[in-house]
């Protein structure tokens, strides 16, 4: 049984930016594979809930997939964590419609991977900075895998960005098609180390 | 049997009834269905209604002074004061300047004393103020700059009326001593008494409207009672025209000055909507009274007469009115149309000439030819603007496919905004300004030249044309706007886009809920109606004015719209089961009614739980 990946896009200027350009154009055409682009649906941060927790549970695996601005994600897709997570839906006593789903961020930055280490400019790592979202997911009852994370945006070519974007689609097809061990996943750093070894 | 009233307003009824729609079938206006039902019951064709055509006339005349009243309703003091130099100028010069061609020109070639040649020539020049604003109306041409100018030449005629009647006795005395006049109550006093009369008359209508008739309106009003506003309204027309006519104005003016008086009052539109009907019916049965009163005897007796003149007079007229807007600056096209439109002579001839017959100021038979003359003028300038728009428009001023140099880029545009007033210039210019260029369709030939120089692609004409559509590109672009005026021509041109370029992504605009039912019916869900954003803007920042957060305001805004679009489209479904059955307003108020008991079930449920702790604290309580 293939696995049913929804992709929750959030880049307020998309149009803009080359490395997620590339990202998304490699994204496999596929009946199991949803692209949703926050910012195309809701310009005026208006999210349609209902809708939202419906997509939510014809999907096994989440992917909240947006550009890394000031140590988070974009506000829409807060917007949509804030709203569409509800009390007793997603969390709570009640709140069980999330259980046991996947969730993979998938994060591009501007800066290099050096960047992000306690002697870099950033002084944090990616994995503490996710970690709010790690949180989120853990409240909700979902496996929060290590994100995917391509960094140094700012300084690639366009070689670099295709690249990236195949490796994006190789990944998304590999997660639509194959089954995986969740636990050897968490074992590695960044999600882009495990599924190196897989796309020998 | 067929004096019977029953028998005449069936009469006169049928006949509008077969012949309007005939003629608005044919493509003609509807002036042309009544002149023409007229000439058919009437005494020469099959002599349903007898002589009293002329009575009728009298009767139905009333019902330009209640086109005058709505007129005045729709024009503020202020927008008025801002016409005075149009009025004054283009008025004069059209008056004077045609009446003194007419004169010259049949001083020369006719031998009639110089005092019956004064008359026709003042006669002729006074214009159909029934039919011109009319035909503007129908064409939707009144907001035009021909329609402005038409309205002010037509005011100044109106008004020239006046003097002119006042002249008519001193021309008289001459050589009938003695005649009584009786032309109004204060006709024998001194001059400078009736000045000052006529005066207060016109100062008693404004201070009367603003001190005593809005305060009688409000009670009135009170009562709750729809016939008694209409009672009042058409009292208050009866009235004003009565008054002025004791003080020897015309009733048409008087009419003007109270509408114009309460044009600022809350009433203008429920006015507006009591009088419509009647000024509608009666129009129409003054037209009749026209095609009726055509002396076919008369002008059988000597035709070549009566229609060499009626057109040498129509030239004389067409001309000086060409040569007035050429003065003012008009276009080319705007001129042709203006100059067709006022060249017939008037409802005001068949009032000169009667008073001048009864001062023997002109024979008989003269004054009867003069009168078939006036008649034949009215039913041919339908015609005239009919030949214009078919053969001569097209070959002048602002063509409808565009200069050679707006084509050198030859790509076409994806989008096509039909309509370019306020709400069509405005997604033109953020389309612009976001570097998507768009053609322009629009009925306005002033307002298309100055957009060419501006830069845009702008095809003038009507957009309901197909030719026109497909001279736009309509084949090749992505998505069309439709953002007309006028509903009713904004659906038709939909429609039409709907039907012959079906790959067309069609967003229009819808002035309120009604328009948007319609719009849904012809199969478009993009539209837009102009009043729901602002009021729900509005709404919000009355919610902020009253200690609500401006976000949750805001968000409460937002969920308004969304709801409100889909109980829009909801209730178009119901609408078209009933659509026959409920009237007008009636069904408006139901609507209203449903959607308000509507909204307070939909945004009590509405509300942001991801920002809520209720819930959770609740469950909290329980542990």
């Amino acid at each position: 049984m293939p696995h049913k990946i929804l992709i929750l896009f959030a880049h307020p200027l998309y149009e803009k930016s080359n490395a997620n350009d590339a990202l998304v154009r490699n994204i496999p055409q596929s009946g199991n594979i949803t692209f949703h682009d926050l910012y195309q649906e809701y310009p005026d941060f208006d999210i349609d809930v209902k809708r939202e927790q419906e997509l939510l549970l014809l999907h096994d695996i989440i992917i909240w997939h947006h550009p890394m601005y000031w140590y988070s994600c974009p506000p829409l897709l807060k917007q949509w964590i804030d709203l569409v997570l509800e009390h007793g839906w997603a969390y709570g006593r009640d709140g069980v419609a999330l259980k046991d789903k996947l969730i993979l961020q998938v994060i591009t930055t501007g800066g290099k991977k050096e960047n992000y280490t306690p002697r870099g400019k950033d002084h944090f790592t990616i994995i503490q900075l996710v970690e709010p979202f790690c949180q989120t997911a853990r409240v909700c009852n979902m496996h929060y895998l290590p994100p995917f994370v391509f960094h140094g945006a700012h300084f690639m070519e366009a070689d670099d960005f295709e690249r990236n974007g195949e490796i994006y689609g190789k990944a998304l097809q590999y997660l639509e098609n194959k089954e995986f061990d969740v636990t050897e996943i968490a074992n590695h750093y960044y999600f882009n180390d495990w599924i190196a070894t897989k796309l020998l | 049997m067929a004096d019977g009233f029953f028998f005449q307003a069936i009469i006169y009824l049928l006949a509008a009834v077969i012949c309007v729609p005939l003629a608005k079938k044919l493509g003609l206006s509807s002036i042309i269905g009544y002149l023409f039902a007229g000439i058919i019951i009437g005494p020469y064709v099959l002599g349903l209604i007898g002589q009293e055509g002329q009575d009728i006339m009298h009767f139905a005349e009333f019902g330009v002074t209640m086109m005058l009243f709505l007129i005045g309703l729709e024009l503020e003091p202020s927008k008025f004061w801002r016409m005075r130099q149009f009025i004054v100028g283009m008025g004069s010069l059209q008056v004077i300047g045609t009446a003194l061609v007419i004169f010259i020109a049949c001083s020369l070639v006719m031998r009639w004393q110089w005092e019956t040649t004064l008359i026709i020539a003042l006669a002729l020049t006074l214009s159909s103020t029934a039919i011109v604003m009319q035909t503007l109306k129908e064409k939707g041409l009144s907001k035009t700059s021909m329609g402005r100018s038409s309205f002010a030449v037509l005011l100044f005629q109106d008004i020239a009326v006046i003097p002119i009647l006042a002249v008519l006795p001193l021309l008289a005395e001459g050589h009938v001593a003695g005649q009584t006049t009786n032309h109004s109550l204060i006709a024998n006093l001194d001059n400078w008494l009736q000045t000052a009369i006529v005066f207060g008359a016109v100062g008693f209508v404004y201070l009367g409207g603003r001190y005593l008739i809005i305060p009688l309106l409000h009670i009135v009003a009170k009562t709750r009672l729809q016939e008694m506003f209409t009672a009042s309204a058409l009292l208050l027309v009866l009235g004003v025209s009565f008054i002025m006519q004791l003080v020897g104005l015309s009733p048409a003016l008087g009419a003007f000055i109270a509408g114009m008086v309460l044009a600022n009052s809350e009433f203008r539109h429920e006015l507006e909507g009591d009088i419509a009907p009647f000024k509608g019916l009666l129009l129409g049965l003054f037209f009749i009274g026209v095609g009726a009163s055509i002396n076919f005897t008369i002008m059988l007796a000597d035709p070549v007469f009566i229609i060499v003149f009626t057109t040498i007079f129509n030239a004389i007229k067409f001309l000086v009115l060409l040569g007035v807007g050429k003065i003012y600056k008009k276009s080319a096209d705007q001129n042709l149309l203006f100059a067709f439109a006022l060249s017939q002579a008037g409802e005001f001839g068949f009032v000169i000439f009667g008073f001048a017959l009864q001062l023997n100021l002109i024979p008989v038979e003269l004054s009867n030819q003069m009168m078939a003359v006036i008649a034949l003028s009215m039913v041919g300038t339908p015609f005239l603007l009919l030949i214009n728009e078919k053969w001569i428009d097209p070959y002048f001023g602002v063509k409808e496919s565009p200069k050679n140099k707006y084509d050198t880029i030859e790509e076409q545009n994806e989008v096509i905004i039909a309509g370019f007033g306020n709400f069509g210039s405005t997604i033109g210019r953020l389309l612009k300004a976001n570097g998507i260029p768009a053609t322009v369709l629009d009925m306005d030939s002033d307002r298309v030249d100055s957009l060419r120089k501006l830069g845009f692609k702008v095809y003038y004409g009507d957009a309901s044309r197909l030719e026109l559509l497909k001279a736009a590109g309509c084949e090749n672009a992505k998505i069309f706007i439709a953002a007309i005026d006028n509903p009713r021509v904004n659906l038709q041109v939909v429609e039409i886009v709907k039907k012959h370029f079906p790959h067309l992504k069609v967003l229009a605009r819808a002035r309120n809920r009604n328009d948007a039912f319609d719009l849904i019916n012809t199969g478009i869900n993009n539209f837009y109606r102009e009043n729901l954003y602002s009021a729900v803007h509005l709404g919000v920042d009355a919610l902020t004015e009253m200690g609500h957060r401006r976000y949750t305001a805001t968000r409460q805004g937002q969920r308004f719209i969304k709801y409100d679009e889909e109980a829009t489209l909801r209730l178009a479904q119901k609408k078209n089961d009933r659509q026959a059955l409920i009237a007008g307003t009636l069904r408006e108020i139901e609507i209203q009614e449903q959607l308000i008991k509507e909204d307070l079930f939909a945004l009590k449920t509405a509300q942001d739980h991801g920002w809520e702790s209720e819930e959770i604290k609740e469950e909290n309580q329980k542990k």
